[in-house]
């Protein structure tokens, strides 16, 4: 059973719908990544499990109790927010024990000056001390717990944010862009770092982010978040090499999928350039189709071979790799192709040259999105048909 | 860092001068005139510098005339008290303005700028009578309790706390506190700013303040220092005016030993307010 689960959540801000039916489960001890554009509503959603919003329909279960009428305090999740939301005015130690001893301490115990003269508030401090030491300790931020927010570095306030997280152990970590405050080479680094802790302590995660890299490298599996929809939850690998949505196709992959509207015919034939591919459907009669394939997957030919003709555009190089800008010749769309340096040597903008797209990797897309099961069509296959 | 005396800034200095003294006039006159005898003020002449230092005359009948320490003790618990109160209402209402949906947001915001804009004299009158109903004429509830709510205040912290991050305030919930505890470990604790400028006007405010005092006060016990130096002016028939002016002296000069001590202060909410006011 999962030990943390959304379902069917539905918000709407002024007659907007926000988040239109999310349902997402996560088991223990997993890693998992929302990502979507900008405005997708997986903020929003982040919020509605932390309690700091309210869904207007739906069900959030943490640990196995639903927990959709608790108030924030009382959902045991612990939060890291995008721009840290560290108290400025305490140390980075109290930053940290905050947590502990609003759960620890009784009101009373909590009171300046009358607090330390009750009877067992000296030893729950020192607890706290002792457990804030030990989590600052695994973050490597021991030498800063007497330093206030102000006088951190980005990367350090990130670190006593996530420290603050931790030390409670909480039912599920929710992460709102925690690195996006940080510079490229420090959230590389913070990358491996988020995901190591997430290994030691087991606590399911449920991590935001609007950058795919990211999401494609730390988490077990990555839910595709397209205006308010979940399009697709699975591992990394099957999100690049299998998107169960044009969407999603279109939103990871960097350089981005190359997407070409083509017809299938009445039989479920789909012909492109001198490609044939068979697409099983139920439904009857030719169809507008989109035919995607990832760049890495397109091969440069010499002009006059290869399926397609087209006449490069433009070349950018990437150092280990080379992105061509290709114009087919016969419908006037781009094709980028990814290849090695080698493979681009020579070639010119405004060269012509051939194509070929490796039939194995091409993807169908119905025309309301949604990916359609096709199989290439051998030279000899099409014999048969045509024979 | 000084820079060239160049003609423009020969004449810049100089216009600044000239409005700084327009303004201080008032203030050395009244320097002036506390240190001059009654002969000396009402002579034709018009000197500055007194002839016959009469400060210690002046001063000695400006303090012993009136109950000089009593009218200054008023001043310091009516506008502690305003203070106090202001900033104990203020700012949980801003905040639960600024970071808090509720239905009558809207309506209570059109109140405050509705406050904003009826002065104390509108309601003087109303006020009057049902003090004097409640038979509290004369007391410090008179004097404290019309302004124990600022609608100026709300206003100005409502500024204030609207730049401060959501992040902050959700963090402190998820951590397990309540509103009132967000109030008083979180908003307060960096709202120093804002409360230090609202203090500054309040009490330069409610220190100078006649009007109301003038108002429901006729006992010198509960006398505001303004109101003690026109009850001074009665009982000296109006005509000592090298008392009055030392009386007057006595009066302003916490205020501007206030001013000279937190000037820096002073001056960052003067710029505060009128950034985000």
């Amino acid at each position: 059973m999962s030990v943390f689960g959304l379902r069917d959540i539905r918000k709407s801000f002024a007659g907007n719908a926000i988040l239109k039916g999310v349902s997402l489960e996560a088991e223990a001890g997993e890693f998992i990544a929302l990502v979507g554009p900008s405005g997708c509503g997986k903020s929003t959603l982040l919020r509605i499990a932390a309690g700091l919003d309210h869904a207007d329909s739906g069900e959030i279960r943490i640990g196995g109790r639903e927990v959709s009428q608790l108030r924030a305090a009382d959902r045991n999740v612990a939060m890291v927010f995008q721009s840290y939301a560290l108290y400025p005015h305490l140390t980075a130690g109290q930053n940290i024990a905050v947590p502990l001893a609003m759960r620890r301490l009784s009101s009373a115990q909590r009171l300046p000056f009358i607090g330390p003269m009750l009877p067992g508030q000296r030893r729950i401090c020192a607890d706290i001390q002792k457990q804030v030491a030990a989590t600052a300790a695994s973050l490597k931020i021991d030498h800063l717990l007497d330093r206030k927010p102000g006088q951190m570095s980005g990367g350090q306030r990130q670190r006593v944010a996530l420290a603050r997280a931790m030390v409670r152990d909480p039912g599920v970590f929710l992460m709102d862009e925690p690195l996006s405050n940080l510079d490229a080479n420090l959230r590389v680094h913070a990358r491996g770092e988020i995901v190591e802790l997430h290994r030691r302590a087991g606590v399911p995660t449920l991590y935001v982010t609007h950058d795919q890299s990211e999401a494609l490298s730390m988490a077990d599996r990555v839910a595709v978040m397209i205006g308010g929809n979940l399009l697709q939850i699975a591992a990394p690998q099957t999100i690049y090499d299998d998107p169960d949505h044009v969407e999603v196709a279109r939103f990871i992959g960097q350089p981005r999928i190359n997407l070409l509207s083509t017809i299938r015919d009445a039989r479920g034939m789909v012909q492109f350039g001198t490609l044939r591919l068979a697409s099983s459907t139920s439904r009857e009669g030719a169809a507008n189709v989109t035919l995607g394939i990832r760049p890495e997957f397109v091969q440069l030919r010499a002009e006059g071979q290869g399926t397609l003709a087209a006449r490069v555009e433009r070349l950018e190089f990437l150092g280990s790799e080379v992105i061509v800008f290709a114009r087919l010749s016969a419908i006037g769309d781009t094709v980028l192709a990814k290849v090695t340096p080698a493979e681009a040597r020579g070639l010119v903008a405004g060269q012509a040259i051939g194509l070929d797209l490796d039939p194995s990797r091409i993807m169908l897309f119905a025309e309301d999105g949604h990916r359609l099961p096709s199989t290439p069509v051998s030279a000899a296959v099409r014999e048969t048909v045509h024979g | 860092m000084t820079q060239p005396l160049t003609l423009g800034r020969v004449f810049r200095l100089a216009l600044l001068s000239l409005g700084a003294l327009i303004f201080l006039a008032p203030y050395i006159f009244m320097i002036s005139t506390a240190g001059k005898d009654q002969s000396e003020i009402f002579s034709a002449s018009l000197s500055l510098i007194p002839q016959h230092f009469a400060y210690m005359a002046n001063f000695t009948k400006a303090l012993t005339r009136v109950s000089m320490p009593n009218l200054l003790l008023n001043g310091v618990i009516v506008c502690g008290l305003i203070l106090v109160l202001q900033v104990v209402v203020a700012v949980p209402c801003a905040y639960a303005m600024a970071k808090l949906k509720f239905g009558a947001a809207r309506i209570l915001m059109a109140a405050v700028m509705l406050g904003l804009l009826v002065p104390i004299h509108a309601a003087a009158l109303p006020l009057y009578v049902a003090f004097d109903k409640l038979a509290l004429l004369n007391s410090y509830t008179a004097l404290v309790a019309p302004f124990s709510i600022s609608v100026f205040g709300i206003f100005l912290f409502l500024q204030f706390f609207r730049a401060m991050p959501d992040d902050l305030i959700h963090a402190a919930r998820l951590d397990g506190m309540s509103e009132a505890g967000i109030v008083a470990r979180v908003i307060v604790p960096n709202a120093w700013p804002a409360v230090t400028a609202f203090a500054i006007f309040s009490v330069v405010a409610h220190w100078n303040d006649l009007f109301w005092p003038l108002i429901v006060v006729t006992n010198q016990s509960y006398a505001t220092p303004p109101l003690g130096v026109l009850f001074f002016l009665a009982a000296e028939a109006g005509d000592d005016y090298g008392a009055l002016m030392a009386a007057t002296l006595i009066i302003t000069l916490p205020l501007v030993i206030a001013f000279l001590l937190a000037q820096k202060r002073f001056v960052e909410g003067i710029t505060m307010t009128g950034l985000k006011g």
